[in-house]
């Protein structure tokens, strides 16, 4: 296949390494905004900041490389990388390290790798490309076919079990099916059957821990040293944050560390106590943002798979940022999802950015012509 | 594969994405919604609440111990002090292996089985971040060397602290009393008095004496500070200190030489001497002897040593001042002849023969004198000047033992004095009624005649005898014996304790208090007056009255001979007296326990005190402006 560039004799530099402006302004805002946030969070620790600004350059690496990637060529690649990461999900079962009392790590002597993080991209590629082999929209058995394949690796971690993980998968999976076009009818049964199926989650696949959380999360209080203490001490913060917040690096319940996690899964906690509701208001637009370019980039794609994989990327996105907030405000229970290119962590935001890179291979990488 | 999409419409296809891609972003700003409405919730509208619930995680108020007050004598002489001592404190909630530490710390620093015994008992009903003494009193070296091993022992602290000294010991035991740990029933009596929060930081609390009584002055005002905390609990900042108000400093009427004179006269000796002045019923001194040092108390006394007070046979755990239970013996004859006086049984010119000997119609029993051929014709005040038992047997045959009770009870006999002490027994004026109560036995009269003589069930403390002795000086006016005098204000004067009245004792016969003043400045005095001897030469006219009293029941046909009776059983010798005469500055009372007869035993050591007192007359015993007011 050939391929050209559009308006070849006006290529900017940004446009010759295929990086969408738009979208690179939006991350690298959202990134300044992230390391304040968690110098603050670290209790002003230069050497995690440092480490964290280190890890975003490696971050912004990778999405620059898989920027230069045609879109075409992830569509060959997604069998492939699907099925290798159904593999190594399955070896993590069997020999994976155990880390914080779940198995997701999985140990290649060279690397330590946690292959969830690679479905995270694998699944919404495998969706896309079994989807956009047809006509869209898809038809029921269709739907049920892509449906397998996103509960399939969903399961497997869930698992390990990380149930953060294991939500955005399907979700990200979900979203490729549903922007494809599913029919409403079969979106409102499959709501319904979720609803029946989620007793039997509660009382045949849930851990103890995991049913621990949702209690807690139904009501903090009635165990606030214990299980509560977590969201008790983030409601406080968030909301003594009030409308102007505390000020940068003057949140007391961060600064005094009556704040758990607070530079990890919590770290939001520390950005609305000392920014307030003015703050995070400017955060969510920063979000929205990016999401609003993504969907533009998955709206402007040619064909359907980079359209099924932009959306889901940048709805995955999303979510990352709705149960984060959901979840350290009290509306969702604590599931382990970090504030997307904020929280403290090299692997997600890693994930996260070969995504966008993804997002900007489709977004500058066009055939002249449309099939 | 490949066959499918050549029937593919790309322009549906497009079209179909971008109308699920804007439902997307509906969904997407719509959950946004959900989020940002929470957080509204969360930091407008419940954004007091959480505010407070911040400031109640970071701000933590900590109670100051306020210092307690000091304490001094009538002169400024300073009796009760604060010093730093460090001690060596345990938060068993930071302390991973305590049996691990407290064994390194028993080879640093030498800590005994008791200690830490007491340690464990401590702990058991505290909570676990309070920190536990194991040893309250650490000298500099032994300061020293743990500090040097501080690190190894995360949870133990050195904590210096004001401690009670008492620079006097013994000598004022009785008196101040001593101030202790606050335990569990001081605890229960704090929060039921509603002070718990006032002792919040307090350590010691008044266990005896002056320092119980007066605790509510000593003790002064919690003070607060405000820090801010971080999760551990460690105080990053003061944010604010609301000082403690210290207790009031106390001067007491006691004055400390005249003490240490009373110590040294009783020592060796049990009994107790008791000073005081008429005028306003301070209380110049008041020794019990044998004493012991409260200083031993302050700071936990050993088991040992505490058996050692609690069982030796002197008692000197009891203050004899005040709780001591003596019958008055002769010391009460003046108060009985103003009595007989004052019911017109006898008027100055009664006379009796007396031959050593009282009968009663009809009774076979045979009251002796002391003296065992009698005083020959004896009249009141004789009769007050030798001690005649005899006029004294028929006079209470006479008053019969109802008047006597009563007008005895009015003296204040049976009943507290109201000290400002919590340790004083009321002791005991006999009457029908009490027999009755106590044995169930009817008063007989051969009951009432000892009586006449201060025996018989008749008991009194030595600060109840001065206190009715003050009544006679003062003609009947009386005043409640108070040992603080005031308490220093905030300006640095002596804020003056109100003179506290009691109901007077009203005679129809003025003149009768002098025929008994008379005759107690007889009996010190004149040729035959029983402490004539003891009171030779002296350069101030003092009066007084002995007393003999018997702890043993000499048989019908016997005499009493000191030497074949139990060291134990041997009489009390007593005397009550006062000087000068004519404007009397100070009252005295002496008991010393099985000492034998009061003139040749008591009186003496009385004598001893007023030569003292007038010889060091530099404390001003003349009423200040203030106490006439008073007074008035």
């Amino acid at each position: 296949m050939k391929r050209t560039q559009i308006r070849p004799n006006q290529v900017t530099f940004l446009q010759r390494i295929h990086v969408d402006g738009v979208l690179l302004l939006g991350l690298l805002i959202l990134m300044a905004v992230g390391l304040a946030t968690l110098y603050s969070a670290t209790g002003q620790d230069a050497g995690q900041l440092q480490r964290q600004f280190m890890r975003m350059g490696v971050a912004l690496i990778v999405m620059l490389v898989m920027a230069q990637v045609p879109p075409m060529a992830y569509r060959r690649l997604s069998i492939y990388a699907f099925a290798i990461g159904i593999l190594m999900l399955i070896a993590v079962l069997l020999f994976g390290d155990i880390g914080k009392g779940a198995q997701r790590w999985l140990d290649l002597k060279v690397i330590r790798f946690q292959p969830s993080e690679m479905m995270k991209l694998a699944v919404p590629m495998m969706v896309a490309w079994y989807i956009s082999n047809y006509n869209l929209p898809p038809k029921t058995n269709q739907v049920f076919i892509a449906f397998v394949i996103v509960v399939v690796p969903t399961i497997l971690i869930a698992k390990q079990p990380d149930l953060g993980t294991s939500l955005l998968i399907a979700s990200s999976g979900i979203f490729a099916i549903f922007l494809a076009g599913m029919s409403w009818r079969l979106i409102g049964f499959l709501t319904l059957l979720g609803g029946a199926f989620l007793p039997i989650m509660w009382f045949f696949l849930m851990k103890e821990y995991q049913k621990q959380r949702v209690i807690t999360f139904m009501n903090p209080e009635s165990d606030p040293l214990g299980a509560g203490y977590h969201i008790i001490q983030s409601k406080i913060a968030i909301g003594s944050g009030g409308l102007r917040g505390k000020g940068w690096l003057e949140g007391t319940q961060s600064q005094l560390e009556f704040l758990p996690e607070r530079h990890t899964d919590f770290i939001f906690s520390v950005f609305s106590e000392e920014f307030g509701l003015f703050g995070v208001l400017g955060l969510l637009a920063i979000y929205l943002f990016i999401i609003t370019r993504g969907l533009i980039i998955a709206n402007r794609a040619q064909d359907a798979y980079s359209k099924l994989l932009a959306g889901s990327i940048t709805l995955t996105f999303f979510v990352y940022v709705f149960v984060n907030m959901g979840m350290v405000s009290g509306l969702l229970p604590v599931v382990g999802v970090p504030l997307p290119l904020v929280s403290h962590g090299g692997t997600s935001m890693v994930t996260l950015m070969a995504g966008f890179g993804m997002l900007m291979a489709i977004s500058t990488q066009k055939r002249l012509l449309s099939r | 594969m490949r066959k499918r999409q050549t029937i593919r419409d790309h322009t549906a296809e497009a079209n179909l994405f971008a109308r699920r891609a804007t439902v997307a972003i509906l969904i997407v700003f719509f959950m946004l919604s959900i989020i940002v409405s929470n957080l509204y919730v969360l930091q407008v509208e419940q954004y007091e609440d959480f505010q407070t619930r911040s400031n109640g995680n970071r701000i933590k108020v900590l109670p100051i111990a306020p210092n307690r007050g000091l304490i001094y004598d009538r002169n400024g002489v300073l009796l009760a002090e604060n010093r730093p001592v460090f001690s060596l404190e345990l938060i068993p909630e930071q302390i991973d292996n305590l049996p691990f530490t407290l064994g390194e710390l028993t080879k640093l620093l030498d800590i005994s089985d008791e200690e830490i015994e007491n340690f464990f008992a401590t702990i058991r009903g505290q909570r676990r971040f309070k920190p536990v003494a194991l040893r309250t009193q650490l000298n500099e070296e032994e300061v020293a060397r743990f500090s040097a091993q501080k690190h190894r022992f995360p949870g133990v602290n050195i904590e210096a602290r004001l401690s009670r000294h008492y620079p006097y010991g013994s000598t004022l035991t009785h008196v101040l009393g001593y101030v202790a740990k606050i335990n569990k029933n001081d605890l229960q009596k704090i929060v039921e008095a509603g002070q718990e929060a006032n002792y919040a930081a307090t350590y010691d609390i008044g266990k005896l004496g002056i320092e119980k009584f007066h605790e509510d002055l000593l003790h002064g005002t919690v003070g607060f500070q405000q820090v801010e905390v971080n999760n551990q609990g460690r105080i990053i900042r003061i944010l604010n200190v609301d000082p403690p108000q210290p207790g009031k400093d106390i001067v007491l009427n006691i004055d400390i030489e005249l003490q240490l004179a009373a110590q040294r006269e009783l020592d060796g000796q049990r009994g107790s001497i008791v000073v005081t002045s008429p005028q306003t019923g301070g209380v110049l001194a008041m020794y019990s002897s044998p004493s012991y040092d409260p200083n031993l108390f302050v700071h936990g006394i050993s088991r040992k040593n505490y058996s050692a007070l609690l069982n030796s046979e002197d008692r000197p755990l009891i203050n004899r001042a005040t709780q001591g239970q003596y019958p008055p013996a002769s010391t009460v004859k003046p108060h009985l002849a103003l009595l007989g006086l004052e019911q017109e049984i006898i008027t100055q010119q009664t006379t009796i023969n007396d031959h050593g000997r009282y009968r009663l119609p009809n009774v076979n029993h045979v009251w002796r004198d002391w003296k065992r051929w009698g005083h020959g014709k004896v009249n009141v005040t004789k009769a007050i000047e030798v001690s005649c038992d005899t006029f004294y047997y028929d006079l209470a045959y006479q008053l019969g033992i109802d008047r006597i009770s009563e007008a005895m009870t009015e003296f204040g006999f049976g009943d507290y004095t109201g000290i400002d002490l919590y340790e004083e027994s009321d002791a005991n004026m006999p009457s029908r009624g009490w027999k009755r109560a106590r044995f169930n036995q009817p008063w007989y009269i051969g009951d009432t005649i000892p009586v006449g003589i201060g025996q018989s069930f008749w008991t009194t403390t030595p600060i109840q005898l001065t206190h009715t002795v003050n009544t006679l000086i003062n003609r009947g006016e009386r005043y409640v014996p108070q040992i603080m005098r005031g308490f220093m204000s905030e300006v640095g004067t002596i804020e003056l304790e109100p003179l506290k009245s009691l109901r007077p004792i009203v005679v129809k016969e003025p003149k009768n208090w002098n025929i008994v003043l008379d005759a107690m400045y007889g009996v010190v005095n004149r040729e035959d007056g029983t402490a004539q001897a003891a009171f030779i030469d002296t350069p101030y006219v003092s009066a007084g009255k002995t007393g003999t009293a018997q702890l043993f029941s000499v048989g019908q046909n016997e005499s009493y001979e000191e030497e074949n009776v139990a060291e134990r059983l041997r009489d009390n010798a007593m005397y009550v007296g006062y000087a000068p005469y004519e404007s009397p500055e100070m009252s005295i009372t002496v008991v010393l326990e099985n000492a034998g007869g009061g003139s040749s035993n008591a009186a003496p050591i009385a004598r001893n005190m007023m030569d003292f007192f007038f010889r060091n007359h530099s404390f001003p015993t003349q009423l200040t402006n203030a106490e006439t007011q008073a007074k008035m």
